[in-house]
């Protein structure tokens, strides 16, 4: 069972741990919302990142940027053990969350979802309508509560209530593609997850769109843990507190390239003054 | 024939800017050839209808509608009524679909998920692609010999404990519908099971991904998600299999008994009016065989209206995504 992340917060820290070191840790594990310990994903016999040590700090936003094929998209996907459902593809190390490992044979990948929810890099919906494609996850997670409350509240959280609300009852896919991201948006706001993941939510959108949803990023980050993957370095830098640089080198002997963890810090560091040379290429635009 | 001018730099290294007029003629033709050749498969369907109508026509005329509803089928005294046959028809394709439906759908859902691993369904779905290469006459060899006397004892069964419903009133002793049901299921079972399965596999992967992305468990996204998203497809092949089903006739004709005798009881003797329609042309004369082509007109209107129906039921069903 996963630890109830609410109930953790309320606790008041002095009374569950006695000692500094179990308070350090629990303060420790409340700032970080999910970290990962030589992760390694490999589908089939290739891998495809390797070695990966990350923590992603609660109630902000992460971005992870790099060139294509890095890997960036399969880290995320190993969050909310998405990958489960790509045959072949397995994963060492850990992925903890509030420190218990996702990947512990007792824990349910379903369970796992419906706490760390996700926006896919292609606006989704299902062949439903508004209303249902709102209520489908609510009611898979079962809500008990007013469902036209969550859907107009879902909706306005993700700023498409406007255009979608003299529509309830039409197709999801009547919206344009940027309205159908906000409305996938909603979908995963509805569930109440702790994290949202979102896989380059604005690769598929004109820059007004993708405007609109970095504003739905900025109001999201108040209440959820956001880790987005993004091509766009001005997305990353307008929207993100940390960043993530993954890079990728071709191995001796293989055909298939190994992504790899190059930089972790605050996004201004990352774009103002990175440690490595790999970063600082990427960052400025000369490669990538 | 002159195109648009092409200047002499350009024709230098590319020599194919102009297209030849023959390689136009070409073009044409083969928009001739490709329309001749669809109008010839409306014209057989057509010519097939208008020689079933008018060799039907005197049995039209003497019998009318009461053809559909008497059952009595008299060569010796040219009485002609067919209901023992549609009943037979109706009766062995509806079942054999409500039996069959829920297993190839199954089947389908089975083998396009990963509960299994890839090659055990690789198997699977081989196997039962191979059930529909069986020539007719082999499952209905099978079925006299092997099937029925091995599913007797279910049908004694059922017609000892329930024969107070009018389908189960009679002793099994043969052939009969209830084992030309069971032949029909392991007939169209292929058809909606590899019908269903490329419907599922077409369901987008990012609808799947949507539904397990907002927690839903494998029978959720399955009900609620997938199948929807691949119904109209299903539908299709239900309704082809049903057609297949009311025209099978080797198997059938060897399994149900062949007899005019109208009875309600499944497990009787009844008849198809495919199977009669094997059976009697070859010694008909005179009225019978015009009687004959009224049944087969009735045949072709069916299962017209069973296509007819598929396609408006897809277009109906088919959802956007």
């Amino acid at each position: 069972m996963l630890p109830n992340r609410s109930d953790m917060q309320k606790a008041p820290i002095y009374k569950m741990t006695p000692t500094m070191k179990i308070k350090n840790q629990m303060i420790q594990e409340l700032k970080t919302c999910v970290s990962m310990e030589n992760v390694t994903i490999s589908y089939g016999k290739q891998e495809a990142v390797k070695n990966i040590f990350c923590d992603f700090p609660n109630g902000e936003v992460t971005a992870l940027i790099g060139p294509s094929g890095c890997g960036k998209s399969t880290v995320l996907r190993a969050i909310n053990r998405m990958n489960d459902l790509i045959d072949g593809c397995t994963l060492t190390g850990r992925v903890l969350f509030d420190g218990v490992d996702l990947y512990k044979p007792e824990i349910d990948p379903v369970e796992v979802r419906r706490r760390i929810g996700m926006v896919f890099q292609q606006p989704n919906p299902f062949p439903k309508s508004i209303f249902e494609n709102i209520a489908f996850g609510a009611r898979v997670n079962g809500y008990k509560g007013n469902m036209h409350d969550l859907v107009e509240k879902s909706l306005k959280q993700a700023a498409v209530w406007d255009e979608c609300k003299d529509k309830l009852n039409e197709s999801g896919y009547s919206l344009s593609g940027g309205q159908q991201q906000r409305l996938c948006i909603a979908r995963t706001i509805a569930i109440q997850p702790d994290v949202i993941l979102m896989d380059e939510p604005c690769s598929a959108l004109d820059p007004i769109s993708t405007l609109k949803i970095e504003e739905t990023i900025h109001e999201l980050k108040k209440q959820f843990t956001i880790v987005i993957v993004t091509h766009n370095m001005q997305q990353a830098l307008r929207v993100s507190d940390k960043t993530a640089f993954f890079n990728a080198e071709t191995k001796k002997g293989e055909s298939g390239k190994v992504g790899y963890l190059v930089e972790f810090n605050n996004t201004e560091d990352i774009f103002n003054s990175p440690t490595q040379k790999s970063t600082q290429d990427y960052v400025s635009g000369r490669f990538g | 024939m002159r195109g648009i001018p092409v200047s002499e730099s350009e024709t230098g290294s590319f020599s194919q800017r102009k297209r030849s007029s023959s390689e136009k003629l070409l073009d044409k033709s083969f928009k001739a050839v490709a329309i001749s050749l669809a109008a010839t498969v409306a014209f057989v369907l057509f010519g097939i209808f208008l020689v079933v109508f008018s060799g039907s026509l005197e049995s039209i005329g003497r019998y009318g509608t009461e053809f559909l509803f008497t059952s009595e089928w008299n060569p010796v005294t040219d009485k002609y009524g067919a209901f023992t046959a549609i009943y037979g028809t109706l009766v062995t394709s509806l079942l054999s679909l409500l039996i069959a439906v829920p297993l190839g759908i199954g089947t389908a859902i089975f083998i396009t998920e990963d509960i299994i691993p890839e090659k055990a369904r690789y198997l699977i779905g081989l196997m039962v692609e191979l059930l529909a290469a069986i020539p007719s006459v082999v499952l209905g060899l099978w079925a006299i010999f092997i099937m029925e006397p091995f599913l007797r004892p279910f049908f004694v069964f059922l017609n000892n404990n329930y024969s107070w419903l009018p389908f189960f009133n009679t002793e099994p002793l043969g052939p009969g519908m209830a084992p030309a049901i069971i032949i029909l299921v392991i007939m169209i079972l292929p058809i909606i099971t590899s019908i269903a399965r490329d419907s599922l596999n077409q369901v987008p992967i990012k609808l799947r991904e949507a539904a397990y992305g907002v927690g839903a468990t494998r029978w959720t996204a399955i009900f609620n998600v997938i199948l929807p998203a691949a119904i109209s497809g299903i539908a299709g092949g239900v309704l082809l299999a049903l057609g297949r089903a009311m025209g099978e006739t080797m198997a059938v004709t060897m399994i149900i008994g062949n007899s005019n005798n109208f009875s309600w009881s499944f497990f009787s003797p009844g008849n198809t009016i495919a199977a009669m329609l094997a059976n009697q042309f070859g010694e008909a004369d005179g009225s019978q065989v015009s009687s004959l082509m009224f049944a087969a007109l009735i045949l072709m209107t069916l299962t017209l209206l069973v296509n007819i129906f598929a396609q408006w039921m897809v277009k109906k069903l088919s959802l956007k995504y």
